[in-house]
């Protein structure tokens, strides 16, 4: 809540007064309207968002028991299993690796990227730099780039024989470096994510900076705040719900990580077909041909993306109120 | 070692002087070198994609990455469009129609929706809007999977349907329409279209609707964003190339490669053409982009 407090000043007019009882009163009294209005989206959204999930969590409850060779009818059977599927997922190694493997690139990828669109942000909306527009639009531009081109292209660019970038660094003395060992490859997958979303998560932070008065600049400055002072007291505190923001979905973005890992499997061998959990559980439903597991494996990493991002903006929330 | 405090002692005479005008100082220098360092970061893997469009498939492995070499972009293109009985084609208009029908769709209802939610007391207004927004943290790959499970169980796997209609449903789309129709359409005007007798459905598409575009704008480029992402979506749904999306057409190119050699150029060049429209799109509607963040960021 303190963070909507900090914004206080940037809410259009319009906003304060419909918080009012008088804008609540004028409401209302349509009848059927907002049924008409919600239904379409509210029946789509009950069939592709609702009801998959509710699907998840049933067959996530179900087993498939094969007696004798499992071939022909009726040798197969469904039938409950409770919370099994759930204990499996705990239990098995390569769900629990793959957990630790995106957490750990979580940790370090999104504050490296943040930061990063926060210094370019800070830098684009102060007044002493050149040339704003064009660094803006390029930034920006490989949000343009679907995950999966942008992987592919970053595939090439790290592939020994055919990358200008591994040819370049050998002749600047750095001798062969290997983008795709056993240790390097999850921060290669790391710069891909960077280098498509930093100018995105940049644009949100700019936008926060831009809505700041500029009669607040005034304010400090006639105290005497330095350019810094400015930049980390004034700017960073007005801008925090847009980093709340790029926070929360960069949380969502790298547990569901799949596109770039799988793309770059056809030129390594370092990523198994459990790297990430959304890999595994991928392979479990179409590999292993075990829906019922990789439905609980679904169920459990979309509960967990939920208590992660919205632990975080409660977090966030709390210490913003304490301060 | 005189040198250091003096750089220091200018460069702070200089950042005095940007604030009381600001001018382009020496750390207006500084750091508008290293915007371009940055820059270089961002524009070079592009760079690498339109030189190496120019390349035939040997050229590709043994030339210099970064410069021209021989040049065989129109051959590469002819390549690319007659391979596979013209398939990238079909892949084009799919993509079209997959994110573009789709993400206009979405904003569609979207819009409908935001605007109910935001103009209109209903019991319940708040449990619906807190469901909706539940949504938007749902990962896009979690429902994935049942949702092939269900299409399987109605016959609906790898058609066209399979991966339009989850298209439709933006939560993000309904969030941004909820939170900039509150903002901006003013309820005196809703009632003014009442006294006058319109229906509720001609106020939506006469005045809300006309108010609202520039949110409708950001709310299409953030779906159609989404849609050409989801990847996962379309490699769980389809087995049919001819239903393929580009990039899921383009990823099994990039599979196939070593199979096929002259593949890789049209991996190479099918990127680049894929991309070009849209990345043009992006830039050109990014004010759309700022301020769609901005409300998003903003009310948070």
């Amino acid at each position: 809540m303190a963070i909507d407090d900090l914004q206080t000043p940037v809410a259009p007019p319009a906003a304060t007064a419909l918080a009012t009882g008088r804008g609540r009163r004028r409401r209302g009294r349509a009848g059927w309207a907002p049924v008409m209005f919600l239904g379409p989206f509210g029946v789509l959204f009950a069939l592709f968002f609702l009801l998959p999930i509710g699907y998840a969590v049933y067959q996530s409850l179900l087993k498939v028991h094969v007696s004798g060779l499992g071939l022909g009818p009726g040798s197969t059977t469904t039938e409950f299993a409770g919370f099994s599927n759930y204990s499996q997922v705990f239990s098995d190694q390569s769900f629990v690796q793959g957990v630790g493997r995106v957490l750990l690139f979580g940790v370090v990828q999104i504050p490296v990227m943040l930061a990063f669109a926060t210094v370019l942000a800070l830098l684009l909306d102060s007044a002493v730099v050149r040339f704003r527009r064009f660094f803006r639009l390029v930034y920006f531009l490989p949000y343009g780039i679907p995950g999966v081109i942008a992987a592919i292209l970053w595939s090439f660019l790290y592939l020994p024989g055919l990358s200008p970038v591994v040819a370049t660094l050998q002749h600047a003395g750095f001798g062969t470096v290997n983008f795709l060992g056993a240790n390097s490859t999850l921060w290669s997958i790391a710069n891909i994510v960077t280098w498509e979303y930093t100018g995105y998560n940049m644009l949100i932070i700019y936008a926060g900076l831009q809505a700041i008065p500029a009669d607040l600049y005034e304010a400090a400055r006639l105290d005497g705040a330095s350019e810094w002072k400015v930049a980390t007291r004034v700017k960073l505190p007005m801008v925090s719900g847009a980093l709340v923001l790029t926070g929360i979905f960069s949380i969502i973005g790298t547990l569901q990580l799949f596109s770039e890992p799988q793309v770059l499997r056809a030129i390594t061998n370092n990523i198994g077909s459990s790297y990430t959990p959304n890999l595994l559980g991928f392979t479990q439903a179409f590999t292993a041909n075990n829906p019922n597991y990789a439905a609980a494996i679904a169920v459990v990493l979309a509960v967990g993306t939920f208590i992660l991002s919205f632990g975080f903006l409660k977090l966030i929330q709390r210490r913003g109120a304490g301060a | 070692m005189t040198a250091v405090p003096a750089g220091a002692r200018l460069s702070r005479r200089a950042r005095s002087r940007a604030q009381a005008a600001p001018k382009v100082g020496r750390s207006g220098i500084l750091a508008t070198a290293f915007l371009f360092v940055c820059a270089v970061y961002f524009l070079l893997p592009a760079w690498w994609l339109v030189v190496s469009s120019t390349k035939g498939p040997s050229t590709l492995y043994s030339s210099e990455g970064f410069w021209f070499s021989q040049f065989r972009f129109a051959s590469n293109l002819t390549g690319l469009f007659s391979y596979d009985g013209g398939i990238y084609w079909h892949w084009l208009a799919n993509t079209l129609l997959y994110a573009g029908v789709g993400a206009a769709g979405a904003t569609f209802l979207a819009a409908a929706a935001g605007y109910a939610l935001a103009k209109y007391d209903f019991r319940g207004r708040q449990l619906v809007f807190s469901v909706i927004l539940g949504g938007v943290l749902v990962p896009g790959t979690a429902l994935a999977l049942p949702l092939y499970l269900l299409m399987s169980k109605v016959g609906l796997t790898n058609t066209y349907w399979a991966v339009f209609l989850p298209s439709l449903v933006s939560p993000f789309g309904v969030y941004l329409a909820r939170v900039y129709a509150e903002a901006s359409i003013p309820n005196e005007l809703l009632e003014a279209g009442r006294i006058d007798g319109a229906g509720e459905g001609r106020i939506f598409r006469t005045v809300a609707l006309r108010i609202m575009s520039p949110a409708l704008v950001t709310m299409f480029l953030f779906q159609f964003v989404a849609i050409w992402n989801n990847f996962f979506l379309p490699l769980v749904m389809l087995s049919n190339t001819s239903l393929y999306p580009v990039t899921l057409g383009l990823y099994t190119w990039n599979n196939e490669y070593g199979q096929a050699p002259q593949l890789v150029s049209y991996v190479v060049i099918g990127s680049l053409i894929s991309v070009i429209p849209l990345v043009i799109a992006f830039l050109s509607l990014q004010r759309f982009w700022r301020s769609g963040l901005a409300a998003g960021g903003v009310k948070l």
